[in-house]
């Protein structure tokens, strides 16, 4: 795929039966490529900008129980983008789910913008974590799910996305090793694998998880209803991690 | 006497039935002592094993959700190691919790550098808004660990120590406390947590007016002009010259003279006893003296 018009067909049934309304405008999957844009300038973006795209506009379309409404509810699903480089395709989900006004993506950098090249949460509501720095995501997220069944809040679920290469940084590992040993099952993490790593992962990225005890699902990170079944897929007793392959980087 | 890591483990174990909101994250350090509690809080206390990233990082991560979290783990795998997971889990996030460390600089010699962290307090200067506690006895330890856990949603890090006073003074968590008076403008020698005693002994007989701080940050600037001194020592368990620019900044209008004492910043590659180490930092009642009274005389 070399663009977003590609992107747009090759959506999957169900992915744009929902549209989120902004103010007096809804929006659906089709409206990112004019929201990613509005950052952008281009009109047509490469695999780079849009890696995570059809991944966050699954969760956040079909998975998530969050909204404008609830970004500040106990017990709503926690979010964490962990990879917080190129977060133009993640402003623009949240635009199109209400988060953002679509006004302020034209902003994107700015010194009076709340959106940077690396999100921070006191500027954005619905933006669970600041990131940027690599490897910060994964521990939050196990913070998270520790936090929140510590409070006797057994449902709301914490997801957060994690790049491949990402995966280099060992504090991911400690995270991921923990975990699975503790059994925390409202946690899910999912990896945007692009190829981008230089070593890789030999073995494969799901084994690494799995030997860790994790319930662990990979799929074509383009495909919304593969997207959906991985995301959704039952995992008592485990933290759940689903692969999402896209298109290599370089 | 029970040691400051002993009263942590007592006074944290009996405020995790006290508060729903308070919770415990170790990395094997000092889990052992909180076996009761957690049994009784299995969710509130919790092991991520020997992973002091993760240690900060969830501490953090269950901050965003709402609890106030103590992170606990000796001072050089708390502070040092997971240094930006201090300063981006905790302080980038915009959430609270309280960091509570043990051995800080010279507390275990025999176990060499790698347990050594002097550059601890120096390092939290970097970053805004912690405020931190030295205590130099264990009931000033149980004060203010009380202070941290009950200090809202701030970043607060507590500093335990092995050395220890022989008594406790009464500590409010905020100011210097004046424990000998020298005559109008006598050199005011401020002493941190457990070297008091050393600084007592050290400036026996000399007119100097002796603060003592057990909340070193934020500095109590008013406390310290209110002496009237222009001539300042200051006597550190960690790093020398940790506390000269905010010392200095609280004089900044006034002509003054700063003598600051302090671990020193070499390796000594030594093991041994603490008293030893502290000789060799100048740390001794006898160095001190020395060097006290060259600076005030």
């Amino acid at each position: 795929m070399t663009d977003t018009g590609t992107t747009t067909t090759r959506t999957t049934t169900g992915a744009t039966a929902t549209a989120a309304r902004t103010g007096t405008r809804t929006y659906g999957w089709a409206d990112l490529p004019a929201l990613l844009a509005r950052m952008t300038g281009a009109e047509k973006h490469g695999p780079a900008a849009t890696s995570t795209l059809d991944a966050l506009w699954v969760l956040y379309d079909r998975v998530l129980r969050v909204s404008p409404d609830t970004v500040d509810d106990p017990g709503r699903d926690r979010f964490l983008l962990s990879k917080g480089h190129g977060p133009m395709a993640y402003y623009a989900v949240l635009a199109a789910r209400g988060f953002l006004d679509p006004d302020v993506l034209t902003g994107f950098g700015a010194y009076d913008s709340p959106l940077g090249h690396h999100p921070d949460r006191t500027l954005v509501p619905g933006v669970e974590i600041g990131s940027g720095s690599l490897g910060h995501g994964l521990p939050l997220a196990v913070g998270g799910a520790l936090g929140l069944r510590a409070q006797g809040l057994r449902d709301p679920a914490v997801w957060v996305l994690v790049g491949d290469a990402e995966l280099d940084e060992g504090s991911n590992h400690e995270a991921i090793a923990f975990a699975g040993a503790y059994g925390l099952d409202r946690l899910h993490a999912v990896v945007i694998d692009n190829s981008s790593a230089t070593y890789g992962s030999p073995g494969g990225i799901e084994a690494r998880f799995a030997a860790a005890g994790w319930s662990t699902a990979a799929v074509d990170g383009r495909d919304h209803d593969a997207l959906y079944d991985a995301y959704t897929r039952p995992h008592p007793g485990r933290p759940h991690l689903v692969v999402a392959h896209v298109e290599p980087k370089n | 006497m029970d040691t400051m890591r002993d009263r942590f483990t007592d006074v944290t174990t009996r405020l995790l039935d006290e508060d729903p909101r308070l919770a415990v994250v170790l990395a094997e350090i000092g889990a052992a002592g909180f076996d009761t509690a957690r049994a009784r809080h299995p969710d509130r206390v919790v092991n991520v094993g020997i992973r002091e990233q993760l240690l900060v990082g969830a501490g953090a991560g269950m901050a965003l959700t709402g609890l106030r979290p103590i992170v606990h783990t000796f001072a050089s795998f708390l502070v040092e190691r997971p240094f930006e997971q201090v300063k981006l889990d905790f302080g980038h996030q915009g959430v609270g919790g309280v960091l509570v460390s043990a051995y800080g600089s010279y507390d275990w010699p025999a176990g060499g550098f790698t347990h050594m962290a002097p550059g601890d307090v120096a390092l939290m200067d970097t970053l805004d808004g912690w405020t931190v506690h030295v205590p130099g006895h264990p009931d000033e330890a149980e004060t203010l660990l009380r202070h941290a856990v009950a200090a809202g949603d701030d970043r607060v890090y507590v500093r335990l120590s092995e050395q220890s006073n022989a008594a406790p003074h009464p500590v409010d968590g905020r100011t210097l406390t004046t424990v000998r008076r020298g005559s109008p403008g006598a050199s005011a020698v401020v002493a941190v947590g457990p070297l008091l005693d050393g600084v007592l002994a050290a400036t026996e007989g000399l007119d100097v007016t002796v603060l003592y701080a057990t909340t070193p940050r934020p500095f109590d600037a008013a406390g310290l002009r209110a002496t009237g001194a222009t001539d300042v020592v200051l006597v550190e368990p960690y790093l020398a010259g940790t506390s000269s620019a905010v010392a200095a900044e609280a004089l900044s209008d006034v002509p003054h003279r700063l003598l600051a004492l302090g671990t020193g910043r070499a390796e000594l590659r030594r093991y041994g006893t603490r008293d030893e180490h502290l000789a060799a930092h100048g740390l001794d009642a006898a160095s001190l003296r020395e060097r006290i009274t060259a600076f005030t005389r």
